[in-house]
């Protein structure tokens, strides 16, 4: 089954986390990529920007209306997103507790309805 | 007691991490010995750990500065010592004069601190590690405050070995520290009422350094020598503690025998299949030594009952047979005393190999069973079921239950392990 683990966390401000802290984190999240990998679990892993750089699209209330900033502004936002392929619940939640955001934020386990696999939605 | 090699006083805190030779290394537990003793001694009396480290810190740093050139005192400890409780008293003073900083009851431990006389340095590291197994500082951080405290490993060592970024254990560490001094935990050893409840936590959080598990890739893995050096120190403190002398067995019978674990290509190597050869005699001995100490005691209790496990397990590198008998009667014992999915799982292993592997699973899956939903995510009970049902020659299930074992191991080496055993049966 394909999880997605979502990382949310609180935005640290500008120079709030030093050089070296951030050079750690670095290199906790190199090693659980590598461990990923190796397990052969790991579809794909993208850390997000702040959401300060992020644009929000829509077209629900006619026109389009493209707006700065995140669909909803809540304390702790999305942070970064794993997509693994597991077996189980249970799998995912093994990988999640090893993910070094869980350190500092909560990990959001959660399966995918349906992914875009070789020209189709997957039943 | 009296060894400090250049290098042991980083300003992080002091022992360094080097530890190649075998006669650096002793210097470095040495190191450690005498750090950890000084620290407590320092903090005792106002339980401000943050405080004393920074002292010792300074002594250390003023001893690398000064030794090279006016040469080693005669009394290394007692120099650091009376160097730090200089630098603590001249903090309180200036905290006085500034008014600045509230002065707290750290006042009246100058003299206290006075009256100590350096060349019988008491030892106040079972306070210490009282302090940082209080049932008033989180579970999850009184072994890394061992760690730190007493053998003063780095926030980055002890961070590194948790697999946690260094700068959040530092975080927690000083959270740690603070909550300390700001609860006022005693540097006291508890009433003869609530010493065993307190024990209990002191050598829970010892046994937290041997079970570090993990590692997302191939790691070294170097807990198991400082849980083995916390568990002596624990030892040498309490040494009529028939339960401290179990787990400083368990842990010595453990580390004797990692260096059969994994074969010269990185693959793991069960139990059963390890070469006695390999394992380390001198430890397994230093454990019986502890264990008789214990038994003298005529007091059983569970990492006794752990230790003794192990130690039957290790006579195979003498006559080349396991007693799985009385490997099954301790498990049973040890399962009534301390149950835990782990004795349980273990205790269905064993009883697969005294009375065969259907009634191995029949207990297990009845343990599972009865431990209900978090047991399904516990990988030891996942590759055992994997193991039993392969030996019972009912293969498609063994490749499930393989598949689900191998779904929640994170260790490269034994992941490949269960593969491989896996694709035997398919």
């Amino acid at each position: 089954m394909r999880y997605a683990l979502l990382m949310h966390y609180r935005e640290p401000g500008e120079g709030e986390i030093s050089e070296e802290a951030i050079a750690e984190a670095k290199e906790a999240f190199g090693a659980y990529g590598r461990a990923l990998e190796s397990a052969g679990v790991l579809l794909s892993a993208d850390v997000l920007q702040p959401s300060a750089a992020t644009t929000t699209v829509t077209c629900r209330d006619g026109g389009l209306r493209v707006q700065d900033g995140p669909f909803a502004e809540t304390k702790e936002a999305l942070a970064g997103i794993f997509v693994l392929e597991v077996p189980d619940l249970d799998a995912a939640i093994g990988w999640a507790e090893k993910c070094p955001g869980a350190q500092w934020g909560v990990i959001e386990v959660r399966p995918t309805a349906t992914a875009f696999v070789g020209g189709a939605w997957t039943r | 007691m009296d060894t400090l090699t250049a290098g042991d006083g980083r300003r992080e805190a002091g022992p360094g991490q080097g530890e190649p030779g075998p006669a650096a290394r002793s210097a470095g537990v040495a190191a450690r010995d005498s750090y950890g003793r000084l620290l407590a001694l320092l903090a005792a009396s106002t339980s401000d750990l943050a405080a004393a480290e920074d002292a010792l810190a300074d002594a250390f740093e003023r001893a690398l500065r000064t030794w090279p050139s006016q040469g080693v005192p005669r009394r290394p400890d007692a120099w650091l010592l009376t160097v730090a409780r200089n630098r603590l008293r001249d903090q309180w003073k200036s905290a006085r004069a500034q008014r600045a900083v509230p002065l707290d009851d750290g006042q009246d431990a100058v003299p206290y601190l006075d009256d100590v006389d350096v060349d019988s340095i008491p030892d106040r590291r079972l306070e210490l590690m009282l302090v940082c197994s209080h049932p008033a500082i989180e579970r999850a951080v009184r072994t890394p405050l061992m760690l730190n405290t007493v053998l003063g490993f780095t926030a980055e060592q002890v961070g590194r070995a948790f697999s946690v970024p260094p700068s959040t254990m530092a975080t927690r560490l000083v959270r740690a520290k603070k909550r300390i001094k700001a609860a006022g935990i005693p540097f006291r050893i508890p009433d003869r009422a609530d010493l065993p409840a307190r024990m209990t936590s002191v050598l829970e959080a010892v046994y937290g350094a041997y079970v570090i598990d993990w590692a997302t890739g191939p790691q070294d893995r170097r807990l198991p020598s400082e849980a083995l050096h916390l568990a002596e120190v624990l030892t040498t403190l309490v040494p009529g503690d028939p339960e401290a002398r179990g787990l400083a067995a368990l842990i010595e019978l453990s580390a004797a025998r990692a260096p059969a674990r994994v074969d010269a290509g990185g693959r793991f190597v069960p139990l059963a299949d390890q070469d006695p050869s390999l394992w380390n005699q001198q430890l397994i001995s230093r454990a019986h030594e502890h264990l008789r100490a214990a038994h003298a005691r005529g007091q059983l209790g569970r990492f006794q009952l752990e230790a003794a496990i192990q130690a039957v397990h290790c006579a195979r590198g003498r006559d080349g047979t396991t007693d799985w008998p009385a490997l099954l009667t301790l498990h049973r014992i040890l399962h009534a005393v301390a149950p835990s999915l782990g004795s349980g799982v273990a205790l269905a292993a064993v009883t697969a190999e005294v009375d065969g592997p259907a009634a191995g699973l029949a207990t297990l899956d009845a343990l599972l069973e009865e431990a209900g939903e978090h047991a399904r995510r516990f990988q030891p009970a996942r590759a055992t079921r994997a193991h039993l049902l392969d030996r019972l020659g009912r293969n498609e299930e063994a490749i499930a239950a393989y598949d689900s074992a191998i779904s929640l191991t994170h260790d490269p080496a034994e992941r490949q392990y269960l593969e491989h055993r896996r694709d035997r049966r398919a």
